[in-house]
């Protein structure tokens, strides 16, 4: 072993205590930043995919029908026309059927999935409830919302005459799997009515969602909303969640249609985690500033303590660079020791975390947090960095010391 | 005679800086050391006797003259090669509290081998060992410095001061806190190294007893070379 890490290692080992409290401070930040990081983003994580359980990662939609004044102004005209926005049909995608095969092939988009969806009323008995009809593809939908997972009875299947209803609409109608409902469309002029037979009940986990949904077929949708051959949204998923805007703008200039990301719709909850992002980074930078003066001031106190040894050491030949190496390797391995003791005391940390805090229905707040291993590398990383950061100014002071002097004392 | 170890030619030492209020401690010094000489530095405290001493252990420069150390010209080395000269040419016997504490006897004297090479091998230990036992600590090589005695610690200087087998041993006070019978064994060993391989030692003492067993004695007296001269009563003692 070179003559520096010796030193360094009989140093720490002679300063037990001192070690002990510089590793244990160093441990309880990386411990913190670890826990932290873990428990945010697991939140996060959460959060995303309940919000986004029920959501297309983007959806696209025909473009809004914009009403135009009659006359435009000429030269040296001024014309002042009003306006008035126009209601905007149930219309389909133009040249969706062509669109459908691009998108399937264009990468980072993992799921396709086109819909008509419409209002119409759900009947039964004297009972009469407004609901959304959504007209899917039940093998291409799953993938963008997993009814299949949600379901609370029957099967996601169908036919042209079922329908996979959810659970508060069912509750509301009375309806079980297999019974019969009507629905009636809400299109004033020609309504149509259809009698549908429950296949499934779906959980969607939100209220208002499960009070309206009713999925049919597509085609069945398409002929009841009196869109033959149409589809009134795509719905795509994505394999970069965060990179969703960035896609929908690329399609929206490609297609000229309309093109939401979820990113767009839920811009309240990702301001929400970006401030969360910026308050985590702030802790964890003041963390590793504290762990880092912890780390300093003990060091300065050592080399004071150890003036005489310095000036011995330099003596015998070590030069001023072996002296400050010494120094700054003290720095490195109570960061690394304290590091990795805060690396199991962060897991043990989360382990307990997701062990005793749970949801109100007894079921576990996160599906397990996993910590990444990139997670762990850069608290290490981190701390071995600024173990010697820190180690500098005190391992400069050592190597200036001048031998003559610190032996006389 | 061949040529010196030590040439100390109109050696200055002052302390503070020009504006500030300057203190010379050695006024030109010419002092010429013969490779395996024996001898004693004496003077009242203050004289300026560890400043010299430090000044020819290159721990810290002369303010001026001219000081070559086995024939290299000190003042145009630079800080490195100070440190290598330093390591290679002379090893230090102070008062017995200089051994490093965190480290046991054997390991202290293979520190300056382990600072020069950077590395211990088995043959180094060995010669550790063997040294230690030369001194009388076979029974001690494994000991922390706090549970030796003083004569013993003293003793595991001089195997440090000696691993490397430097030319030159520079001594300040060896015996200052020891007791007489203790102290005549320190002696006793060192010029029995000093005869046996010809290392030059130049030991710093207030005890005119010891001193007068040193074959060449120098006085220092406030910062000049009051007297030097041979003792030619010393051969045949130790």
């Amino acid at each position: 072993m070179p003559f520096e890490w010796i030193v360094a290692l009989r140093f720490l080992r002679e300063g037990r205590l001192q070690t002990a409290l510089i590793v244990g401070g160093a441990g309880a930040g990386v411990a913190v930043v670890l826990f932290i990081t873990a428990l945010v983003s697991g939140l996060q994580a959460n959060t995303i995919k309940r919000v986004l359980g029920t959501q297309a990662h983007i959806v696209i939609r025909p473009l809004e029908e914009v009403a135009r004044p009659q006359r435009e102004a000429g030269a040296g005209e001024v014309v002042m026309p009003r306006v008035e926005a126009r209601a905007q049909r149930l219309r389909s995608i133009d040249q969706w059927q062509a669109l459908e095969p691009v998108l399937d092939a264009m990468p980072g988009i993992t799921a396709v999935s086109p819909m008509v969806s419409g209002p119409a009323f759900a009947l039964r008995g004297d009972a009469s409830k407004s609901i959304a009809i959504f007209g899917v593809d039940p093998a291409r939908y799953d993938r963008i919302v997993a009814v299949g997972e949600k379901l609370v009875g029957g099967a996601f299947r169908l036919g042209p005459d079922d329908a996979v209803i959810g659970k508060e609409l069912a509750k509301d109608l009375g309806l079980a799997v297999g019974d019969r409902f009507r629905t009636l469309t809400a299109e004033t002029d020609s309504p149509v009515t259809q009698t549908f037979v429950v296949s499934g009940i779906v959980d969607l986990g939100v209220r208002d969602l499960n009070r309206r949904t009713v999925y049919v077929a597509f085609r069945t949708a398409q002929t009841l909303l009196s869109l033959p051959g149409g589809a009134s949204q795509i719905d795509l998923k994505v394999d970069d969640l965060f990179g969703a805007e960035t896609i929908a703008r690329g399609l929206e200039a490609r297609t000229g249609l309309t093109v939401e990301s979820w990113m767009r719709t839920n811009e309240q909850l990702l301001a929400a985690i970006n401030a969360q992002n910026v308050s985590t980074g702030t802790i964890r930078t003041f963390v590793a500033l504290i762990v880092a003066v912890g780390i300093a001031s003990v060091l300065v106190v050592w080399v004071v303590q150890k003036r005489r040894e310095i000036g011995i050491l330099r003596a015998m030949g070590a030069s001023r660079g072996s002296v400050q190496r010494v120094f700054l390797l003290q720095g490195a391995m109570v960061a690394v020791a304290g590091s990795l003791l805060g690396s199991a005391l962060g897991s043990g940390m989360i382990a307990a975390f997701t062990r005793i805090v749970r949801n109100a229905d007894g079921t576990p707040l996160f599906d397990a947090i996993a910590v990444p291993g990139w997670l762990y590398a850069s608290a290490v990383g981190g701390a071995i960095v600024g173990g010697i950061v820190a180690a500098m100014l005190p391992a400069r002071a050592a190597a200036k010391l001048d031998p003559a002097q610190a032996i006389r004392m | 005679m061949s040529a010196p170890l030590v040439q100390l030619t109109d050696i200055r030492k002052s302390y503070g800086s020009a504006t500030d209020l300057e203190v010379e401690v050695l006024h030109g010094i010419d002092l010429a050391l013969a490779p395996g000489e024996f001898t004693a530095l004496i003077g009242p405290s203050g004289s300026g006797k560890s400043t010299l001493l430090n000044l020819i252990g290159l721990l810290e420069p002369p303010s001026g003259g001219s000081y070559v150390l086995a024939g290299r010209e000190t003042a145009k080395l630079s800080e490195n090669d100070v440190t290598a000269l330093r390591a290679t040419q002379i090893g230090f016997v102070f008062q017995f509290h200089h051994l490093l504490p965190a480290f046991t006897a054997t390991e202290n004297v293979l520190m300056p081998g382990l600072i020069a090479r950077g590395r211990v091998t088995a043959e180094r230990r060995e010669a550790a060992r063997e040294l230690l036992s030369d001194v009388g600590l076979a029974d001690r090589l494994d000991y922390l410095p706090r549970k030796l005695s003083g004569g013993q610690q003293q003793r595991v200087a001089i195997a440090r001061a000696l691993s490397l087998a430097p030319p030159l041993v520079l001594a300040d006070e060896p015996t200052g806190n020891l007791d007489t019978h203790s102290a005549d064994e320190i002696f006793a060993l060192m010029r029995r190294f000093n005869a046996r391989s010809g290392t030059a030692f130049l030991i710093v003492t207030h005890d005119p007893r010891l001193a007068r067993r040193c074959d060449r004695i120098v006085e220092l007296v406030d910062g000049g070379i009051a007297g030097d001269r041979p003792n030619l009563a010393s051969k045949g003692d130790g």
